[in-house]
């Protein structure tokens, strides 16, 4: 069948040939008022006048168009700032910022903007801050410049290379016009220094910038361009390596974080808890409460939500744990196959509670503004949310291992776990313990999904999606050995993700998958084994 | 006196009407998971479903009678898709059945809706290459949706493109479409970059950092998302994490609304675009109106709307009307006054049942805006009509569907001049 496009309602070109174009003789004022007039076309002429004015107002006002924040009165025609403040939107003056009143959602119409127009806004901006005050704003003005050169600002660039006193900022400077002068019809000499200084960043924007010179018309640029490639891309490919692990590394945290609570449970009590991964979603859920009552009561705290919500969660899930062996596990020691089904059926249960209380929605949990955005190793990007759960995954480690080695309560918990007839006949309340230890098991969970909380969306079936990895994890690196969860965690995190490139998503779970059964064959207790007559029972 | 008489006739014969029905009410069939993991989606479209039923029956419901919903559970279990389907056919004796979410539990329904010759409403944005008896496809087919958003970024410049998607059906098919589609408009096969990901995928960062750096080879580079479902929040997560903008690398998604949204902070998203047949942010009197009710309804003015409830809209109005055309609710004759029903749809136009079980629709696409609403920054001139099978898939260019007398087949094969698909 044919495409058909059914012309029954034409709403295009109703606008277009409203907006003139604007004229030299406007005024910066005018300019302004023409901003909601026409369409993203007309409207991206009028930016561009505005930008040429060279108007010290104008920064501002693009800015305030570029995030979506100007609005044009419907009873007058005023352009004003429109500003969320909680459930009020405020008007304010554009060029006073004087504070105009409430506006409701129908009086005012939004001056739309769009992702050309905003990349217009930004560039032409860029172009408006490289003399301004602030490095930061000089040296993101030249960081635009490079992503998209221009060689009408090589002029400016020279003028602001000429003036600027910070070195970073010259650098970047100097890399700006470059980039420039590469997308001019400057001299092939010219161009081939233009190419060396570029080819100095060796990362994505250089080759981005350099790529397409490859194939210019001067042969002399062409190969200079080709070498630059090269150069940049074999030492990529070393940095791509160190990425690979630390990616790895950083999914290796998320995995030991879910799977290290199961790996007490399942090998100090030999018991296999389906429900773990609805305990990590617990975990999930107390962080979105403690930060809706944070949003409404404390907006202040908001950054420390984390820290608050990590002892809450502790409890929460320790405390459903507890309960858990309490009223199922107890019953049915020493029935693996009853003990599995009884607690998928506890986490179904907690699933749909979940569901019912919170609905069956994503529940929205902010990063805090410390587990935001990313800083560069090198060429390696290093997001501040992943650094951050590697650490607290460490942590977790330390403090469990520490608990176990050195506290009454551990050592209780490791003769339970080698020996629990003896250590019964030893006056150890295994009863007690197993419920300790389970709990444990369950509150360090709760740990987890305050960390997941920050990557994965929080929903009913946060927990599914890390069940099958957690036991992975476990069998791998050797039940009842916290040593084991850790070198299994990372080696399984760091082998997927040098498998990933290669193989694919997909494909790369599948032969982490093949790859455990074959090391089960070889070694049924896992990396870590226990050793001890306990282990034949 | 005369009046008098009449009026007792006229009481008469309505009792008389109403007798023939016997009053009873017409049993709708809401098939969606309310457990499981789609829940998250589908639990929406049964509250939206029950408040259609109960504004129609304020409205005096339908052919005198009243409604009443039918809601069942299948749990995101694709079998049991099929057994609550029957379920609903065979023992509640339900006339319409509303339902269905993944293209895999559509599939699973339809040999049941073929045998016992009832009726489904589809909503949901799917891959085309299908065509029933039974089944009527409100949602969008790959020509409502996916076509004309690239023919979108393409208009923006675009020359490279990365195809993101979850690894089952519907983002396979639609990607092959796409695929076809961008290799016939000239860009060279270098220029797209295909990937697939597992069901709930949620470590993106090499996927991410991969799309990052075949975005600054010096081109213009978009991301076509057909991420399904949940893996869609911590995708959203790693590009804002790391720093890809939509100015530099735009993401256009065509299973992200305003629902999946809810659960995430889109400061860093803005930008990032949208194709679907309705936003809630569509500046129409009957969407105000619909979202009024909506929140009235669920009992909260923080839920949103979206495309797939749209679909349930449009879906419903048009079984009512072609129920009321009909004078009956017995399937084959719905099925065949329901062609060419058109009713109004929520931003602002009508949409019309065409002969192959799809519906017109217009065509938006919204960038994604900091308070998670989407702001239409595109639409197609007209209204598009769904294309059951694709013109850019070669096996399937030379299939078309008319369920209308007396052709009645949903794959027509144009070049051997009968029905039943490519083969032989």
């Amino acid at each position: 069948m044919r495409f058909i496009l059914l012309t029954l309602a034409l709403f295009a070109s109703l606008a277009a040939g409203l907006a003139a174009t604007p004229a030299r003789a406007d005024t910066f004022e005018d300019l302004v008022a023409k901003l909601p007039d026409g369409k993203y076309k007309q409207r991206g002429e009028v930016i561009e006048a505005i930008a040429a004015t060279g108007d010290a107002r104008a920064v501002q006002i693009l800015e305030f168009l570029g995030a979506g924040e100007l609005y044009q009165m419907k009873a007058d025609g005023v352009i004003v700032r429109v500003v969320k403040e909680g459930r009020d939107s405020i008007a304010y003056d554009i060029y006073t910022a004087e504070k105009i009143g409430e506006v409701g959602r129908r009086d005012a119409t939004k001056i739309k903007v769009n992702n050309s127009l905003r990349r217009l806004i930004r560039d032409s901006v860029g172009a408006l801050t490289l003399r301004a005050p602030d490095p930061a704003l000089r040296l993101a003005a030249a960081e635009t410049i490079l992503k998209n050169p221009d060689p009408g600002q090589i002029e400016a660039l020279d003028a602001a290379i000429a003036a600027e006193t910070d070195a970073e900022v010259k650098q970047a400077f100097t890399e700006a016009r470059a980039a420039a002068v590469l997308a001019s019809d400057a001299a092939a000499k010219e161009k081939i220094a233009a190419i060396r200084i570029v080819a100095e960043r060796g990362d994505a924007e250089a080759l981005a910038v350099i790529t397409p010179l490859a194939s210019a018309e001067e042969a002399s640029v062409a190969s200079a361009a080709k070498d630059a490639i090269a150069s940049i891309e074999s030492a990529r490919a070393v940095w791509d390596q160190a990425q690979n692990v630390w990616y790895g590394i950083s999914l290796g945290s998320v995995l030991m974080l879910a799977a290290i609570g199961l790996a007490i449970s399942f090998g100090v009590m030999g018991v296999i808890n389906m429900a773990h991964g609805e305990l990590v979603m617990l975990g999930a859920y107390t962080t979105f409460v403690v930060q809706e009552v944070i949003r409404n009561h404390a907006p202040g705290l908001f950054d420390w939500s984390l820290l608050i919500a990590a002892p809450l969660a502790f409890l929460v899930a320790g405390a459903v744990g507890v309960a858990i062996e309490r009223g199922v596990c107890r019953w049915l020691y020493g029935r693996a196959l009853e003990t599995l089904l009884a607690t998928w059926g506890v986490s179904l249960i907690l699933q749909q509670t979940v569901r019912s209380l919170f609905g069956p929605t994503n529940q929205e949990v902010g990063n805090p503004s410390w587990m935001s955005g990313s800083f560069e190793v090198g060429q390696l990007a290093v997001t501040w949310n992943r650094l951050w759960i590697i650490v607290f995954a460490l942590v977790v480690f330390g403090v469990l291992l520490a608990i176990l080695k050195q506290t009454p309560a551990g050592l209780q918990m490791r003769a339970v776990t080698q020996n629990r007839r003896m250590a019964d006949a030893m006056g150890v309340k295994t009863g007690w313990v197993d419920a300790l230890t389970f709990g444990l098991g369950a509150g360090v969970g709760g740990l987890a999904g305050v960390a997941l909380s920050q990557i994965d969306n929080v929903s009913p079936n946060l927990g599914q999606g890390y069940i099958v990895d957690s036991f992975m994890v476990v069998v791998f690196g050797g039940v009842g050995n916290l040593w084991g969860a850790f070198a299994g965690a990372f080696s399984l995190g760091v082998l997927n993700k040098f498998l990933e490139p290669y193989a694919g998503a997909v494909l790369a779970k599948i032969l982490i998958l093949v790859f455990i059964i074959l090391f089960i064959q070889k070694r049924p207790r896992g990396l870590f084994a226990l050793k001890g007559r306990a282990v034949e029972q | 006196m005369k009046k008098l008489t009449l009026a007792a006739a006229g009481l008469a014969l309505s009792l008389g009407a109403a007798q023939a029905q016997e009053g009873e009410p017409i049993k709708i069939g809401i098939l969606h998971s309310l457990s499981g993991t789609m829940a998250i989606s589908e639990t929406t479209l049964k509250d939206v479903m029950l408040m259609l039923i109960e504004r129609q029956n304020a409205a005096g419901g339908v052919l005198g009678r009243p409604l009443e919903a039918v809601v069942v559970d299948p749990a995101s279990d694709w079998p049991l898709f099929a057994e609550k389907a029957r379920d609903l056919i065979e023992v509640q004796g339900v006339d319409v059945v509303f339902g269905c979410w993944t293209s895999v539990s559509r599939k699973s329904v339809l040999p049941v809706f073929a045998e016992l010759n009832s009726v489904l409403f589809y909503p949901v944005q799917y891959e085309g290459e299908e065509s029933q008896r039974n089944v009527f496809y409100t949602g969008a087919a790959p020509n409502q949706q996916a076509i004309p958003a690239v023919d979108y970024l393409i208009e923006q410049g675009i020359e490279r493109w990365v195809l993101a998607g979850t690894d089952y059906v519907y983002p396979r098919t639609t990607n092959k479409i796409l695929e076809a589609y961008l290799l016939g408009k000239g860009f060279p096969a270098e220029d797209i970059m295909i990937n697939y990901t597992p069901f709930g995928h949620s470590d993106w960062q090499t996927i991410v950092s991969d799309i990052k750096a075949f975005g600054s080879e010096g081109k213009p580079t978009a991301v076509v998302s057909t991420i399904n479902g949940d893996a869609n929040v911590p995708f959203y997560k790693e590009l804002a994490n790391q720093g890809i903008l939509a100015e530099d690398i735009p993401v256009v998604a065509f299973s992200v609304g305003e629902e999946e949204l809810a659960g995430l902070d889109t400061e860093p998203l803005v930008g990032h675009l949208a194709a679907w047949n309705y936003f809630m942010s569509v500046d129409t009197d009957i969407n105000a109106e619909f979202i009024e009710d909506w929140h009235a309804f669920i009992g909260s003015p923080d839920r949103v709307t979206n495309d797939p409830m749209e679909a349930h809209f449009i879906g419903f109005q048009m079984w009512v009307a072609a129920v009321e055309a009909a004078g009956t609710t017995d399937p084959d004759m719905v099925i065949d006054s329901i062609i060419g029903v058109s009713v109004p749809n929520l931003s602002g136009g009508y949409s019309t049942m065409m002969p192959n079980h799809h519906i017109t629709k217009p065509v938006l696409v919204g960038e994604i805006q900091a308070d998670g609403q989407f702001e239409t920054v595109w639409e197609t001139p007209g209204l598009v009509v769904g294309d059951a099978w694709s013109d850019f898939l070669p096996e399937s260019a030379v299939l078309i569907s008319d369920w209308r007398k007396p052709m009645e087949c949903g794959n027509f094969n144009v070049e051997l001049g009968k029905c039943g698909g490519t083969t032989n």
